[in-house]
């Protein structure tokens, strides 16, 4: 017989080590079905080596690519954190990113110091009212979040694909279903010259630090953390439940309409429905790879980016399926989760004979 | 009698859950036709080991040994209720496991009948459930439907089922937590008419008064050990309850004291609360200050609405209620928090405090808006620290330190860091829900002495307990509750607020 315990103390060292050791866990088991694809093990992981680390303009496409997943995985920590299930990343996105084009296509005519503030506003707005209606049902009526934020991604989707066919097409567009392109001065800087890595990076940074310092310390985080961890009991210490839902909704949303505004207004420039292949679904994966820990977020993402932009380098440079590429993402998210539990429990044999 | 064959007999068991030791090499032998009481307080483990004989749990060591139908002794399978069943052994539960929407028929043969024969013949077993209700004097009828049973109906059909699966050996959990007396003595009368026929019992209590009565031999748990094992005839309360709490109780020294202004009135004030609990119907209670009011009762008969009405958890639908003499429109904790009400909540666990966050942390939740804790939206994380190293010295709460979770705290700590919480904001009310419930002496002590050192503060504190004794010892008056009415008792004996909780008139 084993019997399993919640460490008392978890260490800092354990809850490090064990996800670095989980993803070297999933890249080896990756290996297997590596092999079964009849690729050698080690020129695919040389390849993937490469297409992360073998130049600057790859390294920067993996930032790139970790931009997003940055600010989609930062917004399923904040919701997650206070046991309010937001799987509408991904329609807050769109939102974020419709409202990006909306005032940043020739609306408003000003100055990049000051437009580009009202795009990413405007973008995090839509964001956040995008989580706060299905929130808003979930106090007052009590409708299961997990539901109504999955069901309004199609939503907002489709709701797209009409704008796209309608107010925000592009005229010159060629009747492609695509919105006009920002204006010049409401993009997002390059951050480096014929790369393309824009400042969402920076803005993704920043607002990892921000979300840290508000989870950590703040009376709002702290509100988060007591209603996520215990509602009744939070309830019954007089903090407003409801309310703090409210407030964890909005800000949630809204960091994932960032997610949308950096993507339109750094990278692509204008919008179609193809803009994100599920950046707000792979960002619930990054929360719980960081363990809901917003620095974790970060370095997480980077890990998720990777993989993604390894593997695509990989499977071009040897010629196997990109979907190995998900594979490996699946088996470190399942590694990690794995390992977080042995970094929680312990496991004591007992002796069978007794029992 | 045959009471010298051994029917069953428990070997040195124990159960940890987690740090906690929940029973502690027992041994318990039982034999047949006897009644077995196991005493002991809340918390000393008795149901985790009729737990552990049951399947439930499966001890960390020990063994179980059962006389099979052969008349040899043979262990159990451990932690399987299907083996346990098979051996004959029969459980009645303190929470009654029916299907409120069938038959009292349906619910006895319920797990008996297979549930892929094309059709039941059911009057063999109605048959025979009619001898059995003959033989012992259990009685229900067979054909109404469970959810229309009194309480006592229900219990009387878990033991006709138990019975009708042919048990030799029956436990009963406490059956009269949720019975009236005369319910209690029809089920005792009923009791021994089994034993006669051969059935042996174990009975869960922690009532001195009808252990005495009706049990032949009674084993005393305390802190997961069996402490004391005596048979009934040599027994008397005095000799068991020193066994069950282990050293005589210290007395809280205490004056009287002349009382205040009212701090709380409730006039007519009726409230429904979740329709699932018992409510509360026109109720007048004040409490003054320099006053502690005791509530007694069985549990459900309107405790809960009533504490969460002064938790500002529930409203009333009618009448008002005031705090120092302000007629209270808009009920939420927050807004009985700032007119000065302390509340130490029944399930401390549950609604006390966040066992993930830390002790500090914990130590301040209800003062969030407070300027030593909030600067402009900001933690305080200076002066949390320092509140919580002041506090933790002050109320002696034991720990691994301010930072770590207070998951980590045991039961009796975590009360003393609820005590803290309220204490030190020097409440004009207290609401003390079931203070003490789970707690051992110490803490148990610990916690009368903060009350009465509020009582004298000028608090007036309203303590809600199912203990008896804590509310003899502690109140300046009793108020007896029963089937959502609040009566004052008048007669402060033992006698006359047992019959009053009962819903009698003393």
């Amino acid at each position: 017989m084993i019997r399993i315990e919640p460490r008392e103390m978890p260490s800092k060292w354990w809850t490090i080590g064990i996800p670095i050791i989980s993803a070297f866990v999933a890249i080896l088991l990756a290996s297997i079905p590596l092999t079964l694809a009849g690729a050698n093990i080690f020129e695919a992981y040389r390849q993937m080596a490469n297409g992360i680390f073998g130049s600057t303009f790859a390294f920067t496409e993996m930032l790139t690519r970790a931009t997003p997943l940055i600010f989609t995985g930062l917004a399923a920590t904040i919701a997650f954190r206070a046991k309010l299930w937001n799987i509408g990343a991904e329609g807050q996105l769109y939102l974020g990113a419709m409202a990006a084009v909306a005032v940043g296509t020739g609306l408003i005519d000003a100055p990049a110091f000051i437009l580009i503030p009202i795009i990413l506003l405007a973008g995090a707005l839509s964001g956040a009212i995008g989580m706060a209606a299905p929130t808003y049902l979930k106090t007052r009526f009590g409708a299961d979040e997990v539901v109504t934020t999955l069901l309004l991604n199609f939503i907002v989707i489709i709701f797209l694909q009409m704008m796209l066919e309608g107010p925000l097409k592009d005229p010159m567009g060629m009747g492609w279903p695509q919105s006009e392109p920002i204006v010049d001065n409401g993009v997002l800087p390059q951050l480096l010259p014929r790369m393309r890595i824009h400042a969402g990076l920076i803005i993704a940074l920043l607002t990892a630090g921000l979300v840290h310092l508000f989870l950590s310390k703040s009376i709002w985080g702290f509100k988060i953390r007591a209603v996520g961890e215990n509602p009744s009991a939070a309830l019954h210490a007089g903090i407003n439940v409801k309310r703090t839902f409210m407030g964890a909704a909005v800000v949630s949303g809204a960091i994932a309409g960032l997610a949308g505004v950096s993507e339109v207004a750094g990278l692509r420039g204008y919008l179609t429905t193809d803009l994100s292949p599920g950046f707000g679904y792979t960002g619930i994966v990054v929360a719980m790879l960081a363990g809901l820990s917003p620095i974790g977020v970060v370095i997480s993402a980077i890990f998720i980016a990777s993989i993604f932009v390894g593997a695509d380098t990989m499977s071009r440079a040897i010629g196997v399926s990109s979907y190995l590429a998900d594979l490996v993402v699946a088996l470190s998210l399942i590694c990690v989760l794995i390992g977080g539990f042995i970094a929680r429990y312990k496991f004591i044999r007992t002796n069978k004979g007794n029992v | 009698m045959m009471k010298n064959t051994r029917v069953l007999s428990l070997e040195n068991i124990s159960k940890r859950f987690g740090s906690v030791v929940a029973n502690n090499s027992v041994n318990i032998d039982l034999y047949r036709g006897e009644v077995l009481a196991l005493l002991g307080e809340n918390g000393a483990g008795k149901t985790t080991l009729m737990n552990m004989l049951f399947g439930h749990y499966i001890p960390d060591s020990g063994s179980i040994d059962v006389l099979s139908f052969e008349g040899q002794m043979e262990p159990l399978t451990l932690g399987h209720p299907q083996a346990s069943l098979d051996a004959g052994i029969g459980m009645v539960h303190q929470h009654f496991t029916l299907a409120e929407n069938l038959s009292v028929l349906e619910n006895i043969l319920l797990g008996s009948e297979k549930i892929w024969a094309w059709r039941h013949n059911r009057s063999n077993a109605r048959d025979k459930i009619t001898k059995i209700m003959n033989r012992t004097g259990l009685s229900a009828p067979l054909d109404e439907e469970v959810g229309k049973l009194t309480v006592g109906e229900r219990q009387r059909v878990e033991i006709l089922k138990a019975l009708y699966q042919e048990v030799k050996i029956l436990v009963l959990d406490e059956p009269t937590a949720v019975l009236t007396p005369q319910e209690a003595d029809t089920l005792f009368e009923n009791i021994t008419a089994m034993t006669k026929d051969g059935l042996s019992v174990i009975f869960i209590s922690h009532k001195l008064r009808e252990v005495l009565a009706f049990s032949n031999r009674i084993a005393v748990l305390r802190h997961g050990k069996k402490v004391g094992e005596i048979p009934t005839s040599e027994a008397n309360e005095r000799v068991i309850a020193r066994m069950m709490v282990g050293e005589e109780t210290i007395e809280n020294p205490r004056k009287k004291m002349k009382i205040g202004s009212p701090v709380l009135q409730l006039n007519g004030v009726s409230s429904k609360g979740d329709s699932t609990r018992t409510s509360l119907n026109r109720t007048n209670l004040t409490i003054h200050k320099h006053e502690i009011v005791g509530v007694a009762g069985v549990s459900g008969n309107g405790q809960s609405v009533l504490a969460k009405l002064i938790s500002g958890l529930a409203e009333p639908d009618s009448g008002e209620l005031l705090i120092d003499g302000k007629n209270i429109k808009y009920f939420s904790p927050k807004e009985m928090q700032s007119l000065g009400v302390g509340r130490i909540p029944e399930d401390r666990h549950h609604d006390g405090v966040i066992s993930a966050m830390s002790v500090a942390e914990n130590l301040i939740i209800e003062r969030l808006h407070d300027k030593d804790v909030n600067n402009k939206g900001f933690l305080q994380n200076k002066s949390i620290k320092k509140n919580a190293e002041e506090l933790i010295e002050k109320y002696d709460i034991r720990g691994p330190g301010i930072d770590a979770n207070t998951a980590l705290l045991s039961g009796g700590n975590i009360q003393k860091l609820i005590l803290a919480r309220v204490f030190e904001c020097m409440p004009n009310l207290i609401l003390a829900n079931q203070p003490t419930r789970g707690l051992d002496l110490g803490a148990a002590n610990e916690v009368a002495r903060r009350l009465l050192e509020a009582r004298t503060r000028g608090a007036g504190i309203l303590l809600i307990s199912e203990d008896l004794d804590e509310i003899l010892e502690l109140s300046d008056r009793i108020m007896v509750i029963h089937d959502g009415s609040l009566t004052e008792a008048i007669d402060l004996s033992r006698e006359a607020i047992g019959l009053m909780m009962a819903g009698e008139k003393a």
